[in-house]
């Protein structure tokens, strides 16, 4: 059955070899974009920024009066993210459009050198993107072991309150930022053109770019600790922002980066998601990961927006001398709280949906078994996004504003359960009368509706208004968030890395270590955040370093465990150091015995994914089925696909994508 | 799950795992809602000290009788499946697959339901609980929809600056102090506003938590039932020394609270005199000089009115 699929959508790079193109101005590879660049143009920037704002400013009588220069300091970080953009290369295509030369084509490698720069592969991008989340998500949990270092005795500390309270808002900060891409940016990339059979993303160059602006954001925002910190916690409150040190501006200027990061991210997923499916690949067959990024990409572009607006009225009041948050001059100090939380509480979402896509997919693999109510999952997906634009005021219960919306609030925030609950119904759905095999990425699978069942119910907790009183600002909700957040979304993420990256690398993790790592994260996990709900329950506010006496026993016995939970991390490094790089064993091209769509290409996948487009036949989970059909049609000659591979491991040597080698770069 | 399972699947009927799976089921959520009943639950916070706390509490304990037998579900369901379906069990066989396993409608419609009931019943009673007792001690606004039915209700406003709570007691003189004592058996408006930054004011045994915004009038009701000392903390994060922002607070007996607010007004009346006149809401001197704060609509530098600053209609 060979289908001609020239006329198709995205097929038109399949076909004859085209005469190689000859271009004069190629550079050596380090001469070209680089990150190395990029650090050279960021501090080029940041200097360049920084004597532009003292020669506009320094005169001005609030900067002279204070000593404090924000518009110094704003220039020089935004000019800086410019230089590191300039220098990363992404600056290179718009400008030569506009100055009407001949872009350079990119260079296509096949060399590690490809990963410290530029790229146009979508599976480059998602492995740089891990590497930079991983970043964030490590410097973030450094600092949280400062955080409960301090927090081991009530009146003795370690540090001062004002490095204490910068040490709290950037691990609040950086771990929020890090959630926000965590899945999207690494698996979300990698994956979904894979997932869909697309040879690429909708916008290669957006994707790049969204990346390294995602990458100068943690420069951004390490910026704080040096400039002094920021007293606000990762939420940002207005007017204490106003009154801040510089740090607020890395606060302020850092969350507007990112969120252009996020905004540009999900344009490019929702894009690619909708017009870049195979033939055949219809709404009824995409994976359910896929749907799930597809909720998330519409909240980053819908409610990121709002961050950004917010951040930039809150670098005009600290350096224009607005006063949007300032209530005697005709502001508002709720206005911050409104925008914030605008976005804040979507971007809850945007931190969870995309693990419920990711045990949505190791589910049916691990029981042998179809996804339980595939459609009642979307639907669940879809639910939470549209819900999760109407529940804001929640976090403003005790605020005073809009005071008579709560019951409305109280609804939609409870409401919001049920389409999370059909998470839960799909996976328990799954798992029954199943053949459960407890590898490590269904281990992080089931232990993900574990933890992620805890903070669900205490969520509700939270959204009951008399009850929300008590818990308000305690650790009881620093315990629930954590536990969704942390125990749903990290969980899932680390799940899915041991699921897919045999596939992204080539190279197997090695299991032993992978549950020695999953056993303490587990169990320290909750050893270090249940005691919490306790704590705040027993009225320790959130963010303070000092607290009662009576508080040290569940204190110490948290800060013991999240020191545990932090060394079990130090074992995934090592496993991932010695699986990749010491030891590496190559992985067999479907070490799950996947259905998967992004199973059956080649190993490693080539740059366009697919020698041809393929045409997809059904959806991924027909487990436990003798006749189910062939997940796709993978090319002319190999309709031999079966997702249900031979036992053996991976598909029949030949049968999967030996179509004619397509030597064009992937995006033309 | 399973509605029609094959005539001679390895695994057996699915009626047969129900049998086993509800029994359980009851049997633990039972025990353990009992167990918290008793045990537990008359100890929850933040207690009994005034009607908001103690609702509060009933409240917490109603969630969690309720939330109990929801968490034991999945956990009695995961351990169950996790143990009888283990893929290591002998004679573990592949299950099977096709559309029987891809959805049972009745469980899909019957989750469904059951969670939406569960949830809007959640939903109507806490609604009832926060109107009934006039906002449950938290923070409702400046013009508070729903008030205590009592007659007699002692205004305290709460006034949060970096970092300490002052009180001011507009009956009693406007006299402004740093310790709260309240009388028993009273309900207590709080007005509680700020100064500079947003606070909270979460006195915690009292069961009241309510927002210290700048130019804001935000009022918390409760009414106290028992003698003690309190805790109140901030409780939104406000600076430098937001972890040193606390003081303790008392109930007195009608008496003793009458004795003490007298004596407290005429030994403050000196530094009364030179505050700014009682007001719901301060905001500060146009020039930021002298650190002076005037009310409302008192602005000595200019006759152009400042905005932001309101005056709540009753």
């Amino acid at each position: 059955m060979a289908i001609d699929m020239r006329e198709s959508v995205g097929a038109e790079h399949s076909g004859d070899v085209p005469p190689p193109v000859v271009h004069p101005r190629r550079r050596p590879r380090w001469l070209g974009p680089n990150v190395g660049r990029a650090l050279a143009g960021a501090v080029g920037g940041y200097a360049l920024g920084h004597w532009l704002g003292n020669l506009i400013a320094s005169g001005y009588t609030h900067v002279q009066t204070s000593g404090q220069n924000d518009v110094a300091v704003v220039l020089a970080l935004s000019i800086g993210v410019l230089g590191w953009l300039a220098g990363a290369g992404m600056l290179d295509y718009p400008v030569a459009k506009v100055v009407g030369r001949e872009p350079l084509p990119p260079t296509p490698s096949r060399s590690w050198t490809r990963y410290f720069g530029p790229a146009l592969d979508h599976k480059v991008i998602g492995l740089q993107y891990a590497v930079v989340v991983l970043l964030f998500f490590f410097t973030g949990g450094l600092l949280a072991m400062a955080i409960r270092t301090e927090l081991l005795n009530p009146t003795n500390h370690v540090f001062g309150p004002g490095t204490y309270i910068a040490v709290v808002g950037e691990h609040g900060t950086i771990m929020m930022m890090m959630a926000s891409s965590i899945v999207v940016g690494p698996l979300g990339n990698w994956l979904v053109p894979l997932m869909i059979g697309s040879r690429r993303m909708a916008f290669p160059r957006l994707e790049a770019f969204s990346l390294w602006i995602f990458a100068a954001g943690y420069l951004v925002i390490l910026t704080a600790l040096p400039l002094g910190g920021f007293p606000t916690g990762w939420t940002g409150y207005a007017p204490l922002q106003t009154q801040a040190g510089a740090g607020m501006d890395s606060y302020l200027v850092g969350f507007a980066v990112i969120g252009i990061g996020m905004i540009l991210a999900g344009f490019n997923l929702a894009a690619t998601i909708i017009n870049y499916r195979a033939p055949g690949m219809t709404w009824g067959r995409i994976p359910v990961f896929v749907w799930s990024i597809l909720a998330t990409a519409a909240l980053l572009t819908l409610a990121t927006p709002t961050l950004v607006a917010a951040g930039l009225f809150g670098v005009l009041d600290r350096t224009a001398q607005t006063a949007y948050f300032v209530n005697e001059h005709g502001g508002s100090s709720y206005l911050w709280q409104n925008l914030f939380w605008f976005f804040g509480h979507p971007e809850v979402y945007i931190m969870a949906l995309p693990g419920f896509g990711i045990v949505a997919e190791i589910l049916p693999v691990f029981t042998r078994k179809p996804l339980f109510a595939y459609r009642v999952s979307a639907a669940g997906m879809i639910g939470v996004a549209l819900l999760s634009f109407f529940v804001w005021q929640h976090h403003l219960f005790q605020s005073g504003i809009n005071p008579d919306m709560r019951p409305l609030f109280m609804l939609t925030t409870e409401l919001i359960s049920i389409p999370t609950g059909f998470i839960f119904l799909v996976g328990l759905g799954t798992l029954w009368r199943a053949k459960i095999s407890f590898e490590v990425p269904m281990l992080f699978a089931l232990a993900m509706f574990f933890n992620f069942l805890i903070g669900g119910v205490t969520g509700v907790f939270l959204s009951d208004v008399p009850v929300n009183v008590t818990v308000h600002g305690s650790f009881f909700v620093l315990a629930h968030f954590h536990y969704t957040i942390m125990g749903g979304l990290v969980f899932a993420f680390f799940g899915g890395l041991y699921y897919w990256l045999p596939k992204m690398t080539g190279k197997q993790m090695n299991q032993r270590l992978g549950k020695w790592h999953f056993w303490p994260m587990f169990i320290f996990f909750n050893l270090t955040f249940f005691p919490l709900f306790l704590v705040g329950l027993l009225g320790q506010p959130r963010r303070v370093f000092e607290y009662a006496q009576n508080l040290q026993v569940l204190n110490d016995f948290s800060s013991v465990s999240a020191f545990l939970l932090g060394a079990s991390f130090l074992i995934f490094i090592a496993n991932f150091v010695w699986s990749m790089f010491i030891d590496p064993k190559p992985s067999p091209p479907n070490p799950w015995n996947s259905r998967g769509l992004e199973w059956q290409t080649e190993m490693p996948v080539p740059p366009y994914n697919f020698a041809r487009i393929p045409v997809v036949l059904t959806d991924p989970y027909h487990y436990g089925e003798d006749d189910a059909p062939a997940v796709a049609d993978l090319g002319p000659k190999t309709l031999a696909l079966t997702g249900a591979v031979p036992a053996a491991g991976g598909t029949a040597e030949g049968s999967v994508l030996r179509g004619p080698a397509d030597p064009r770069p992937p995006i033309v | 799950m399973s509605p029609t399972p094959a005539p001679n699947s390895p695994q057996g009927s699915g009626t047969r795992h129900f049998r086993r799976l509800i029994p359980i089921w009851l049997v633990l959520s039972a025990v353990c809602d009992i167990v918290y009943f008793f045990v537990l639950g008359p100890h929850v916070p933040p207690g009994a000290m005034t009607s908001s706390a103690s609702s509060q509490q009933s409240d917490f304990n109603v969630l969690f009788l309720t939330a109990l037998p929801v968490i034991m579900a999945v956990w009695v369901y995961m351990g169950y499946a996790i143990y009888t379906w283990r893929g290591s069990r002998p004679g573990a066989t592949d299950p099977e697959g096709g559309v029987a396993a891809r959805g049972h409608l009745g469980i899909q419609v019957g989750w469904i339901v059951s969670t939406t009931v569960i949830v809007l019943a959640m939903f109507v009673f806490g609604f009832v609980e926060l109107a009934v007792p006039a906002g449950a001690g938290g923070g409702e606004g400046p013009n508070p929809l729903w008030t205590p039915t009592s007659k007699g209700v002692l205004p305290v406003q709460v006034i949060g600056q970096q970092w300490e709570f002052t009180y001011r007691y507009p009956t009693f003189g406007g006299f402004e102090t740093r310790d709260l004592v309240l009388p028993v058996d009273t309900t207590i408006a709080f007005h509680v506003t700020s100064l500079d930054v947003i606070h909270d004011f979460w006195a915690y045994q009292l069961g009241v938590k309510a927002d210290a915004n700048p130019s804001e009038d935000n009022v918390a009701f409760t009414t106290t039932r028992q003698l003690g000392a309190f805790t109140v903390r901030c409780d939104e994060l406000c600076g430098l020394w937001h972890g040193a922002m606390y003081n303790f607070g008392k109930v007195l007996s009608k008496s003793q609270f009458l004795v003490w607010a007298q004596s407290t007004e005429r030994t403050n009346a000196a530094n009364t005199k030179n505050l700014p006149a009682f007001s719901y809401t301060y905001v500060p001197d146009a020039n930021g000089a002298d650190g002076g704060y005037y009310p409302d609509s008192v602005d000595p530098y200019s006759n152009v009115e400042t905005y932001g600053a309101t005056t709540p209609a009753k």
